[in-house]
């Protein structure tokens, strides 16, 4: 509890986090706004809502590497070491710390943009009723904690701040898509990328074949199912920070 | 106290530390001293677990710092000023520090008010001169109250207010009866601060002992002699088993006593213009003691200095 309770006066008695959680509730809710707002044609449906969810995440992880790479950068991280020597444990909590605070966020992010879209087309229906919807909407915010759990231990294992940041947003944003320009397997490989697979549990399967495209985020034609997608990009996410912990032991801070 | 044994640490094929035993001792104030890059911050890393040894082990009180309950109750440390979030007001920079310990709040504000940083408590620590991060620091390190106490060359590049009040700083701390270990690579500043010194060379141990006995045993005494004289009285010195050596129209002397020299220029009627005793000053001590184990030389600077120390010493020496 002291060490979750020190990485939370660390987290909030700097600027970037609130800097960056004003930046992901204005893309995912601005973005529901938008899409709402400009189809005159369809109705707002809770999928087509959270459309922007994939850039609030990017914002996410940007905030969840700084947090830790600015411990290195500036050197707090030593000082840290030095009151609680038992690295696991501090980088556990700041871990936990950030993931909460990326889940609070997700739920914002996420309701925020169903609210918006029904003060914009009041005639929606926006009720959240089926597991799909609350998978949707509230499924947001299990997919920020664990992708702010991958930014941390990214970021341990980095250590720079360009660094960390520029690899997490390539490797979200670009080799994901791009895997599938290999010939033959591509496709087969996009298929079990986190991220890719992450998208499935928020998109899910009943809503997959009988929606268009465009009332929601891209769907994912990952086989798994819905939660044992997230399972898998929890366990990517385990991976890694296990890889993390172990690197920060037995490396000179 | 904090004792280390057998203490390397390589890099590579580097080697930073070097098979270095050494204690320190409670209530005083032993000073770490040698050239840049001779391996004190790496020590003083180690010291804290931060660094792993690469061979040897260093205690504090017995434990090794890892195995510390509560650690900043036991050692403060001063290694960089600058380890700050600089958008960190001070006061939150200790508050988050204090509560990793279990330290009541409270403290925060009175070790503030102990470095004098009350006024400027919530104001982003990226603002600080350096002599204002350099009590923030401090207060870091007084905040458990411990009884070691870490400094790494806490004086650099302060103003000589700022020198001045850690150097006071420091005696007040070992005072209080605690173990204060501070580094430096200028042994003035340590002959001023320091008790007892540690002295290393490219990460090996060169000596152990109080200040007083390093620097008596580092520069030997010669007396000045002007007199219009001169050859008379070197003669007459030599003959007493003195060594004498004319410089500049004056005459350096060793291994008689000024007083000896004094008597004997009045029995022999020898007219004195100065009679003045010298010591070979600590930085040419220093030079020569750890001149072999500087690691990076400047070519230059570096053959002036070794020639004037040299010079000096070796005749001091005869």
């Amino acid at each position: 509890m002291t060490l979750l309770a020190v990485e939370r006066i660390k987290l909030f008695t700097t600027r970037s986090p609130m800097w960056c959680t004003l930046a992901a509730l204005a893309v995912t809710i601005g973005f529901a706004a938008l899409i709402a707002a400009v189809d005159t044609e369809n109705l707002p449906t809770i999928a087509s809502t959270q459309f922007g969810y994939s850039f609030g995440l990017v914002v996410i992880m940007v905030m969840a590497a700084l947090a830790i790479t600015t411990e290195y950068r500036f050197g707090t991280i030593r000082a840290t070491f030095q009151a609680v020597p038992n690295r696991s444990a501090v980088l556990l909590a700041k871990t936990g710390v950030v993931a909460a605070f990326a889940a609070v966020i997700g739920l914002v992010a996420a309701f925020g943009s169903v609210g918006i879209a029904k003060l914009i087309e009041s005639r929606a229906d926006l009720g959240i009723n089926s597991a799909f919807e609350w998978r949707a909407t509230a499924g947001v915010s299990l997919v920020f904690a664990v992708a702010a759990v991958i930014a941390v231990a990214v970021g341990i294992l980095v250590r720079h701040s360009a660094g960390a940041v520029s690899l997490v947003l390539i490797y979200s944003q670009l080799v994901e898509s791009l895997v599938t320009l290999i010939p033959n397997v591509g496709d087969d490989i996009q298929r079990w990328m986190p991220f890719y697979v992450a998208n499935k549990f928020l998109t899910g399967d009943p809503d997959l074949t009988n929606r268009p495209i465009a009332e929601g985020p891209p769907p994912s034609l990952s086989t798994l199912s819905p939660w044992w997608a997230l399972a898998y990009f929890a366990g990517f996410a385990l991976v890694l920070l296990v890889i993390a912990l172990f690197t920060a032991n037995k490396r000179d801070a | 106290m904090i004792e280390a044994v057998g203490l390397s640490k390589h890099y590579g094929k580097t080697v930073a530390v070097d098979d270095l035993s050494f204690t320190v001792r409670s209530g005083r104030v032993t000073g770490f001293l040698g050239p840049n890059g001779a391996g004190k911050s790496t020590t003083m890393r180690m010291i804290l677990g931060l660094d792993a040894p690469t061979a040897g082990t260093v205690r504090i009180d017995g434990k090794r710092y890892r195995e510390l309950h509560q650690p900043l109750r036991t050692v403060g440390a001063l290694l960089d000023a600058k380890w700050v979030h600089p958008n960190r007001s001070a006061r939150a920079h200790l508050h988050w520090l204090a509560r990793s310990n279990k330290i009541s709040t409270s403290r925060v504000d009175e070790v503030l008010e102990i470095v004098g940083l009350t006024g400027v408590a919530n104001r982003r620590a990226g603002g600080f001169s350096l002599g204002m991060s350099q009590r923030l620091g401090i207060a870091a390190a007084l905040l458990g109250d411990p009884q070691v106490l870490l400094f790494d060359e806490p004086v650099n590049g302060l103003d000589p207010e700022g020198i001045l009040w850690i150097r006071r700083f420091m005696h007040r701390l070992a005072d209080e009866g605690r173990t204060v270990f501070v580094s430096s690579h200028l042994l003035s500043e340590m002959a001023l601060t320091a008790q007892e010194l540690v002295v290393i060379g490219r990460g090996k141990l060169i000596a152990q002992c109080s200040t007083d006995e390093f620097v008596a045993q580092a520069t030997e005494s010669t007396v000045t002699v002007r007199s219009p004289q001169a050859d008379l009285l070197g003669s007459a010195l030599r003959d007493q088993g003195g060594a004498v050596r004319a410089e500049n129209g004056h005459l350096v002397v060793s291994g008689v006593d000024i007083t000896e020299i004094g008597e004997l220029a009045a029995a022999k009627g020898i007219v004195l213009h100065e009679l003045s005793p010298q010591r070979g000053s600590l930085e040419e001590a220093f030079i020569q003691l750890t001149g072999d184990s500087v690691e990076y030389h400047a070519a230059v600077g570096d053959q002036t200095a070794a020639a004037a120390s040299g010079a000096d010493l070796m005749t001091a020496g005869k």
